[in-house]
């Protein structure tokens, strides 16, 4: 929540709203570039289509709130949005879902709740959470990295790529998707995961292309931490309970569950961590706010990847915390200067 | 005695509605609105339980004792849920498969204790049967809306399987919205319901907002010539 619960003296610096989302923006063109390295031009399409959308949108409901539109659409809060939301949809979902996502994002999840700064929860994780418990077909068919394209496989060109996404699906040129190396984790029926590494074709061969996106989202995070955007709170105590659960089931039953690298370097777990954890309006706002609120998007993620419906975890798992966040701030205020602890719960 | 029927007709359907104002009931209103004839089905259902409980307690008010009032009220829905249940199960089968547990769990919707507590123990037999007939009215149009749109959004159709309700000769009311619609099952399941529930209620008070203003504004420029001035007009809207 907005609600600040720090104690004074409150320093100034320099900036606002718009430079510390243009600086998000910008750390996460590693990843972007990345996405599209290994993936095609799929993402960067789906950025670019959901940023248009975003600020169409944020721009029309800013305008029935009666609030100054060019003031809203300069804080890039909608642009960061859908850049995220961009990133986390499979590079080859259909335009509409897209639509789907963003008019929910930014109407329901954010501008209903009283625009920037009072939405309780995370827009881009609304969305996609919405998107993957309504169109799970649309929303699991992730695309084959370009490493495992051989014998006849070609990446799609921009041409292609364009139809597979803005045409009608009978139209449209059939992408190569695959599942995500989650999803065949999650879903590899009697097989250990031994067995998986060596038999599955993207685990054996593509996995490189997850490691490499997830190396340039931890680039950008560490971009965002060295220009103090954030403190390192929330993605190391996400990282580190993400790492002592995963490590802990595998260690006791190596061949049931992944292990920790799998964990921290697949899926949205590095995205999440410096992108979605810290988002400075939905999540908890004092330093060990934020460690609590790290350490439970941790676990969650791990206990929703292993025992849960769905691959991924991170939008859930955001989502919960986020609940959680104004419950976190009322236990973690700090004490302020000169004042005794302050007695909280029912006495 | 006319001015109160009008009122509480009024109270039903809009003013004290009780989904979109009293807020009761919500447990049917966001499980089983998935469709029209869904919401339909349990919306008359609740209504006729309103009505007969209404009606009962309305009648039997001067021999209840207030102490026990609750549970003899408990007593006479439950009779009327199952008589409700049974006519169910004789005539709209499929339906009654369809509603399931929510058909015996009318006994605990909030709105008909709530009436029987609010109006029927107080009010005379024919103020309480109206009061019954319109707040099931209220409810079971607040529902069929609601399920219209989340039919609309979900499926693509409008009114698909009337003939559960209406016999075969209305299988021919469904109307589809959209040719081989995707579906959007954000809109059928449980949440769904909850943002359309908010939607309807934010529109409600929208509504409501406009006709307070238009009110004030005939107000104000009619209260330079009326010596009387009113200081309550809760209720009239016209």
């Amino acid at each position: 929540m907005a609600l600040i619960r720090i104690t004074s003296p409150h320093a100034h610096r320099p900036g606002n709203t718009g430079s510390v989302m243009l600086t998000v923006l910008m750390a996460t063109l590693p990843g972007l570039a990345a996405m599209t390295f290994f993936f095609g031009w799929g993402t960067l399409i789906q950025v670019l289509w959901g940023s248009l959308l975003a600020i169409a949108l944020e721009a029309l409901s800013v305008k029935l709130r009666r609030r100054p539109v060019s003031f809203y659409l300069t804080d890039y809060s909608a642009l960061v949005t859908a850049v995220l939301l961009g990133l986390a949809l499979p590079p080859f979902a259909p335009w509409w879902v897209m639509a789907v996502g963003i008019s929910v994002a930014i109407i329901i999840a954010k501008q209903l709740y009283g625009g920037m700064g009072s939405n309780p929860f995370n827009p881009a994780m609304v969305a996609y959470a919405l998107l993957l418990v309504s169109f799970p077909i649309q929303m699991t068919s992730w695309t084959a990295p370009f490493v495992m394209l051989g014998d006849g496989w070609s990446v799609l060109s921009l041409g292609e790529t364009l139809s597979a996404i803005f045409a009608t699906p009978s139209t449209a040129v059939d992408a190569h998707t695959m599942a995500t190396p989650l999803d065949i984790m999650r879903h590899r029926g009697g097989f250990t995961t031994e067995e998986m590494w060596v038999n599955d074709a993207l685990l054996a061969n593509g996995i490189g292309a997850w490691h490499a996106v997830s190396a340039a989202y931890f680039m950008g995070g560490v971009f965002l931490l060295y220009k103090k955007i954030f403190t390192w709170h929330a993605p190391v105590a996400m990282l580190t309970s993400l790492t002592v659960l995963s490590t802990l089931f595998f260690l006791l039953m190596p061949d049931q569950y992944p292990d920790p690298f799998f964990h921290l370097t697949t899926g949205a777990t590095m995205l999440g961590a410096f992108f979605i954890a810290t988002d400075p309006v939905t999540s908890a706002t004092s330093n060990k706010g934020k460690l609590w609120f790290g350490i439970g998007i941790g676990i969650l993620v791990f206990v929703i990847r292993t025992w849960g419906n769905y691959p991924d975890a991170v939008a859930f798992a955001v989502l919960l915390m986020n609940l959680c966040a104004p419950f976190i701030d009322q236990y973690t205020q700090p004490r302020s200067y000169g004042h005794a602890k302050p007695n909280r719960g029912m006495k | 005695m006319a001015n109160d029927y009008k009122k509480i007709t009024l109270d039903g359907l809009w003013d004290n509605n009780p989904a979109l104002v009293q807020l009761l009931g919500l447990c049917p209103l966001l499980a089983v609105t998935g469709t029209v004839v869904n919401a339909m089905g349990l919306g008359l259902a609740s209504t006729i339980v309103l009505i007969g409980s209404n009606l009962s307690i309305s009648m039997f008010r001067k021999f209840i004792p207030e102490s026990v009032r609750l549970p003899v009220f408990v007593m006479i829905i439950a009779s009327f849920v199952t008589c409700i249940e049974l006519l169910m199960q004789a005539f709209t089968y499929e339906l009654y498969t369809i509603l399931g547990i929510f058909i015996p769990l009318i006994v605990t919707n909030c709105a008909i204790m709530g009436r029987a507590d609010a109006f029927a123990i107080k009010n005379p037999v024919g103020a309480s049967l109206l009061d019954g007939a319109m707040m099931g009215l209220g409810f079971t149009l607040v529902l069929m809306v609601l399920g219209g749109m989340r039919e609309i959004l979900g499926l693509g159709t409008l009114f698909s399987d009337m003939q559960l309700l209406f016999g075969p000769a209305a299988e021919s009311w469904k109307i589809v919205i959209v040719d081989d619609y995707i579906g959007f099952l954000f809109a059928i399941l449980p949440p769904g319901a909850f943002v359309g529930m908010g939607l309807l209620i934010a529109l409600k008070n929208i509504i409501d907002k406009r006709l307070e203003d238009k009110r004030k504004a005939a107000v104000t420029v009619t209260e330079a010539d009326t010596e009387t001035r009113r200081v309550r007009v809760t209720g009239n809207i016209s």
